[in-house]
């Protein structure tokens, strides 16, 4: 295995350091003054880049198996390398849905082959995602695959007695439920954000009280059975006010947001392009403001994707006959950077707190979400923050291609991404 | 004027002046014996409708047919449910049939949008009734007939005219339409409804709102009842048909209290004892049947306006495109043939 010696480059953007990476693991962090001739390794100029810990998705969507036209675990993690991620969590709204040991252990050996990232499945709350009664919690939990994280995303565990249960029963193997809080009867048939613009769009809203009602009340279940409860996407004002509440009862309740809800807003489905029609639905500059302000004050922890590729054919079309999601994994470092670190409101340290230390925490991953220090698994991603790019739809490493960022001008680049010493990106490109 | 006419907010007043003056002119075609001009001889003007509208479509039919266009009616149904072939394969087959101009009606609001703005197809697009969103023609062919009643003078507008619009405004595409149009015309609308049955988010319209018809009707010119379809109940829009009706339906009482030059329109179709009484619908004061004369004449003026190009408007009278042979051409309008 070849050794790597990244010069000059900033942990955290602080004073450039060298990071001598060997045998999978970071052999030693100096400083560049006390550089001396490493022998036989590798050597990257890292000058001016940015050195993060591998970055860690808590809400990917990888599509396999079942609709291997939109995304597979291949392509998917390929993408996840090169947004500089070194590890995904799979949804589990596959085809067939990942409920049993089975198939989320089938997730977890395609992750495995393919190389690039590692993949850790989430299995489903319920059996079949249809909200009636508890997939083999426990039989996930134990596999191969070893799941912690557990959630129906995509549809709501509305129903509040089987949420309680499912709270209560993954306590035995330290599992997290991560909710997609949306009340299915507020929200039937809805299509963008219920507000001054659904109305006069003449598109069904989705209103904010259909996300923040199932939050409240998830936050009082948990507190209520000492559970852990994790909110999927938070898109809202208001639920950013309930979390900061909860947060102040010391609740142990974590909260994601999604790098769309922190950059675009509702304005844009006036274009009627479904390219920005997403689940949860694109808010209100207003909201912009809140979670971003909320990711800035930890009331949000971690940023997490919603990487949702769909084939062109389900987003080429009328809006309401529309699939719901957008591409995320390549652009999130980009717009975290773009919205929150340009702006001022968290600086690098706390970009690898939000986007990889505390979802790895969250998802009780070993190896993962580590600090850049000397025997620490070597997942380290290498970025470029001086870079600008025009993001290209067809120079995605996805298999899709619906990123509402086409066309955009964005600061960074991922240069290198490391996955337990290994390159998986260089230069910018997938090895 | 823009290519396409995909909403009433397209239109700036002086295009809806335009229009109406334009209508105004080749509304006389009517009452001749050939109805007919040579204005869109040889063009092509597709029918497109993704949802049953019989009345919509024979109207834009009828108005391209009276301009000499090749009409192509396509109805492909299909809901979001039973996804038959799509928009943009239509879209594809239209372009390559040579279509000068695609009248389209579909199920999903914006669709219009999609079928201008995504690249499939050069022609121009006319929104015959999308979704929940809008109907530019049936706000114009309403204005129209509302400027024959209330301001017959040449040159006269709907300034400061009163207009109510009344029912399930939440589901109505020709509410929407309205409300910007007129709001555009210089009248003053208000929409009354249950609270149920109006948009979230209507507080930013340029309109007045109201819960209350009977405090309404006394002070309004025109008032413009609403279908409202029973399914509506189900879904606790209202507690029932019945309480509807008393609280939101037109019917002689309350029609007496409105002024005398007042109006009644329906966009069709109506039902009859829901939101209108059949003697309403009857009455002196209904110009729902005029409406639907008044809709060929505005959509053979849309028409000829988006497809005619850099042609000079027709409401100088010596440029009134030339008649078919054998009938004689529409002359300035001077009311002779108000209804």
């Amino acid at each position: 295995m070849t050794d790597y010696l990244l010069t000059g480059a900033r942990i955290l953007g602080g004073e450039p350091s060298d990071i001598l990476i060997a045998d999978g693991r970071i052999a030693s962090v100096t400083d560049v003054s006390t550089r001396s001739n490493a022998g036989d390794v590798e050597t990257i100029d890292a000058t001016g880049l940015i050195a993060l810990p591998g970055l860690v998705d808590l809400h990917t969507h990888l599509r396999e198996p079942g609709r291997e036209d939109a995304e597979t675990v291949e392509t998917g993690t390929r993408a996840a390398a090169m947004g500089g991620f070194t590890a995904v969590h799979a949804m589990a709204n596959t085809e067939p849905v990942a409920d049993t040991a089975g198939v989320v252990e089938q997730v977890w050996r395609l992750g495995r082959e393919a190389g690039y990232c590692d993949v850790f499945p989430v299995g489903a709350v319920t059996v079949g995602l249809a909200g009636e009664r508890l997939a083999e919690l426990g039989a996930m939990a134990d596999s191969a695959a070893r799941v912690r994280v557990f959630s129906d995303d995509g549809k709501c565990v509305s129903d509040p007695v089987l949420m309680r249960r499912a709270l209560e029963y993954v306590k035995a193997f330290d599992g997290v439920i991560a909710q997609h809080p949306q009340e299915p009867r507020l929200t039937e048939e809805a299509q963008m954000n219920e507000g001054e613009l659904s109305g006069r769009l003449g598109l069904r809203g989705w209103p904010a009280v259909a996300e923040e009602a199932i939050i409240a009340r998830d936050c009082l279940l948990a507190a209520h059975v000492g559970s852990r409860l994790h909110v999927c996407h938070v898109s809202t004002a208001g639920s950013v006010e309930i979390l900061r509440w909860a947060r102040t009862k010391g609740w142990n309740v974590t909260a994601e947001v999604c790098p769309h809800h922190l950059l675009l807003t509702d304005e844009l489905a006036a274009t009627y392009d479904p390219i920005y029609k997403v689940n949860p639905p694109l808010r209100t500059q207003a909201d912009v403001e809140a979670v971003r302000a909320g990711l800035a004050d930890g009331t949000l922890d971690i940023v997490a994707t919603d990487h949702a590729p769909h084939p062109h054919e389900d987003k080429d079309c009328e809006w309401q006959a529309a699939a719901f999601g957008m591409l995320g994994l390549e652009t999130a470092l980009s717009i975290v950077q773009h919205t929150m670190v340009d702006t001022g409101l968290i600086d690098w340290a706390g970009v690898a707190e939000r986007m990889s230390a505390v979802p790895a925490r969250i998802g009780r991953l070993e190896g993962h979400g580590r600090p850049i220090a000397e025997g620490e698994p070597a997942n380290v991603v290498l970025y470029d923050a001086a870079a600008t790019r025009t993001i290209e739809a067809s120079e995605m490493a996805s298999l899709s291609r619906n990123t509402p960022y086409a066309g955009m001008e964005l600061p960074g680049r991922v240069v290198a991404t490391f996955l337990r010493g290994k390159p998986t990106v260089l230069d910018g490109k997938l090895t | 004027m823009k290519k396409h006419l995909l909403s009433a907010a397209d239109l700036t007043r002086d295009d809806a002046e335009l229009i109406l003056e334009t209508a105004e002119e080749l509304r006389s075609l009517a009452d001749r014996p050939i109805k007919k001009l040579p204005a869109l001889r040889g063009r092509t003007i597709v029918n497109l409708f993704f949802e049953d509208s019989t009345r919509t479509r024979i109207s834009f039919e009828a108005a391209a047919k009276r301009l000499s266009a090749d009409v192509i009616n396509f109805s492909a149904k299909g809901s979001s449910l039973s996804k038959g072939e799509s928009l943009k394969d239509t879209a594809l087959t239209l372009e390559a049939m040579g279509a000068d101009a695609v009248v389209v009606r579909h199920w999903a609001s914006g669709a219009p949008h999609n079928l201008a703005n995504a690249g499939w197809s050069r022609s121009s697009v006319i929104n015959a009734g999308d979704g929940t969103h809008e109907h530019p023609t049936q706000a114009l062919l309403d204005a129209f007939t509302m400027t024959r009643h209330l301001a017959p003078e040449k040159g006269q507008g709907l300034d400061g005219r009163r207009v109510a619009i009344v029912g399930d405004v939440l589901h109505s595409r020709v509410a929407r339409s309205n409300a910007l149009l007129l709001h555009t015309l210089g009248a003053e609308v208000t929409l009354v409804a249950p609270p149920t049955l109006l948009p979230y988010g209507v507080d930013s319209w340029n309109v007045q709102t109201s819960y209350d018809l009977d405090a309404v009707l006394p002070k309004t010119d025109v008032v413009m009842m609403l279908r409202v379809q029973r399914e509506r109940m189900n879904a606790s829009y209202f507690p029932s048909v019945r309480e509807y009706s008393r609280r939101y339906g037109l019917d002689a009482r309350r029609m007496a209290t409105l002024q005398d030059h007042a109006i009644v329109m329906h966009p069709g179709p109506m039902i009859r004892g829901m939101e209108i009484t059949a003697d309403v619908a009857d009455s002196e004061r209904s110009v729902i049947v005029e409406q639907v004369t008044n809709g060929v004449a505005v959509r053979m003026a849309v028409l000829y306006l988006l497809l005619g190009g850099a042609e000079p408007a027709i409401t100088t009278g010596d440029t009134v495109p030339e008649p078919v042979e054998g009938s004689t051409g529409p002359t300035t309008g001077d009311g002779e043939n108000d209804a």
